[in-house]
């Protein structure tokens, strides 16, 4: 594999452009918004990239010049073409084909799940794995079967991250609400039943989410908060665990912002020991959005050929992953479920 | 012989009963865990007697106690090893009267159909649900032709005649045949 892409990622909150090779992410500079109050306003958040769109590109440029790569090296641009905030992701992909044209380089658009798992294949030794994808907008459970990337269980209404943050909202806790939550768990002395919403192979959160705040009517804030974590991470390990017994792999990859969690880690890493599979978490820097994952799945597909016209770059908020042909993985590349039928 | 374990629960086989049991994830917190084991075991137990009392041959269910259902062990061979069109049409007709019953299998695959004494039975309800929805039916249909896709060569033929059998008892098959199509195009695994 050969070439060096500049990335764009800024599906919501997290503005970030990198240039990587196959070696190494050669630099990366971000941009967050933040909200003053309450959560993600998708207008105020696409206000942001577009603000800071130059601030980053010119960033990362000047980065990656210092490290000896000049901008007459990058031979394409890639962008998060979804799925994200309509908004957001029509900014970001204004700035990514004005790059494109300027420097005369093709363009390649990135679904933002994919880059999720790709960039955690390339930092960890996971090879095919059941990837569990949570943050705030997705909660997926996806792995590799015949050409491309299946969702084998998501949610049925908000994603986790999400979940975790309308229940925070209401409760008078900050944005984003994970890591507060995952503080008051853990001085908790109770477990309070919830809604626990598994059907066959997808989950639901907003019902939790409502339910927690319920009861916090009649609780402390920790055991609601803890009650909550157990109960959600509980429901996502069940389906990713399905999904290992399902496809026959052995390796688990964890993605998303969610999944900086440690009580969701640890959940995991006792599942996997049970089966004995593998389990992979990649640095925290490549868990949740960051531009190194659209660079680097931008790098991918730029080798395989796997680049758009201008025309043709649309955004699209509803970007589902098993609508991507995976160019990128050698032809003779069998997940493990083939193999053993 | 059919027993796997998967994900959720063990089974074996003693005196020519066969007891399913839920195994304890460690993962989980132990209350919740208990708790979720024992819903689902009521569940599968009653959702086994739905179907037979809709005319599906499903094991005879002995006794439920908190984890585990001991029932009737039908020492018979798995469809995906015996299949041809004339038993993916009957395959056809159970279905079809299991939807008409508003049950949802769950996991239907040739390896949870037996054929036993020369009829078919329908077994592992631990995925089923109740709902009478098209996109339900048609997920269920589904999942049955992808593991007549992957693992029979005659495929299209058994597609075709469990067709037959599912439009001869469901007055809905159809609309549910059509959303199969459909579902196919999204490449969705379900």
């Amino acid at each position: 594999m050969k070439g060096t892409v500049l990335g764009i990622e800024g599906t919501a909150w997290n503005l970030s452009a990198s240039i990587v090779n196959e070696k190494e992410v050669i630099a990366e500079v971000s941009d967050m918004y933040r909200p003053s109050t309450g959560g993600i306003h998708p207008r105020e958040a696409a206000q942001h990239h577009a603000k800071y769109a130059s601030y980053v590109v010119k960033g990362v440029l000047e980065e990656a010049k210092k490290k000896g790569v000049d901008a007459s090296q990058i031979d394409a641009i890639s962008f998060s073409q979804g799925p994200g905030l309509g908004a957001c992701l029509r900014t970001v992909a204004t700035a990514a084909r004005m790059l494109a044209i300027s420097l005369d380089v093709p363009l390649v658009g990135v679904n933002h799940c994919l880059a999720h798992v790709e960039v955690g294949r390339w930092k960890t030794p996971a090879t095919d794995p059941v990837t569990l994808y949570v943050s705030g907008a997705n909660s997926q459970v996806l792995a590799y079967r015949m050409g491309r990337y299946r969702v084998f269980g998501e949610t049925l209404d908000i994603g986790l991250g999400n979940a975790f943050d309308k229940f925070a909202r209401s409760a008078g806790l900050g944005h984003p609400g994970g890591p507060q939550i995952e503080q008051f768990a853990r001085n908790a002395s109770n477990y309070i039943p919830l809604p626990y919403v598994v059907k066959g192979m997808d989950l639901s959160f907003s019902g939790l989410s409502t339910a927690a705040t319920e009861a916090l009517k009649n609780n402390s804030m920790e055991d609601v908060c803890y009650s909550f974590q157990e109960t959600a991470f509980a429901m996502v390990v069940e389906v990713t665990e399905r999904a290992l017994a399902h496809t026959g792999k052995s390796e688990v990859l964890l993605a998303g912002g969610v999944g900086a969690n440690m009580r969701l880690q640890e959940m995991l890493d006792i599942m996997c020991t049970e089966r004995g599979a593998s389990f992979y978490v990649p640095e925290k820097r490549f868990m949740g959005d960051n531009g190194a994952m659209i660079a680097y799945l931008g790098l991918l597909m730029y080798d395989s050929g796997n680049v758009i016209d201008i025309e043709n770059s649309h955004v699209n908020p509803n970007f589902r992953p098993d609508e991507v042909d995976v160019t990128w993985l050698p032809k003779d590349f069998k997940d493990r479920r083939q193999t053993c039928i | 012989m059919y027993l796997t374990s998967g994900a959720e629960a063990t089974v074996r086989v003693e005196d020519d009963i066969l007891i399913k049991e839920r195994v304890p994830k460690n993962y989980r917190l132990r209350e919740l865990d208990e708790r979720i084991r024992k819903e689902r075991t009521k569940a599968e137990a009653r959702l086994l007697s739905e179907a037979r009392r809709a005319g599906v041959p499903t094991p005879i269910i002995y006794d439920v106690e908190n984890c585990t259902i001991k029932m009737q062990y039908l020492d018979g061979t798995a469809l995906k090893h015996v299949i041809d069109e004339d038993l993916s049409e009957q395959i056809g007709i159970l279905v079809a009267r299991l939807h008409e019953a508003g049950i949802i299998h769950g996991d239907l695959t040739t390896s949870n159909l037996i054929l036993f004494n020369e009829k078919i039975y329908m077994i592992d309800f631990g995925l089923s649900f109740f709902d009478s929805s098209t996109e339900a039916h048609g997920v269920d249909v589904h999942v049955l032709f992808q593991t007549f896709e992957s693992t029979h060569s005659n495929h299209e033929k058994l597609i075709d005649a469990f067709c037959r059998g599912y439009r001869q008892e469901f007055k809905h098959a159809d609309e549910v045949l059509e959303r199969v199509k459909e579902i196919e195009k999204r490449g969705r695994y379900a």
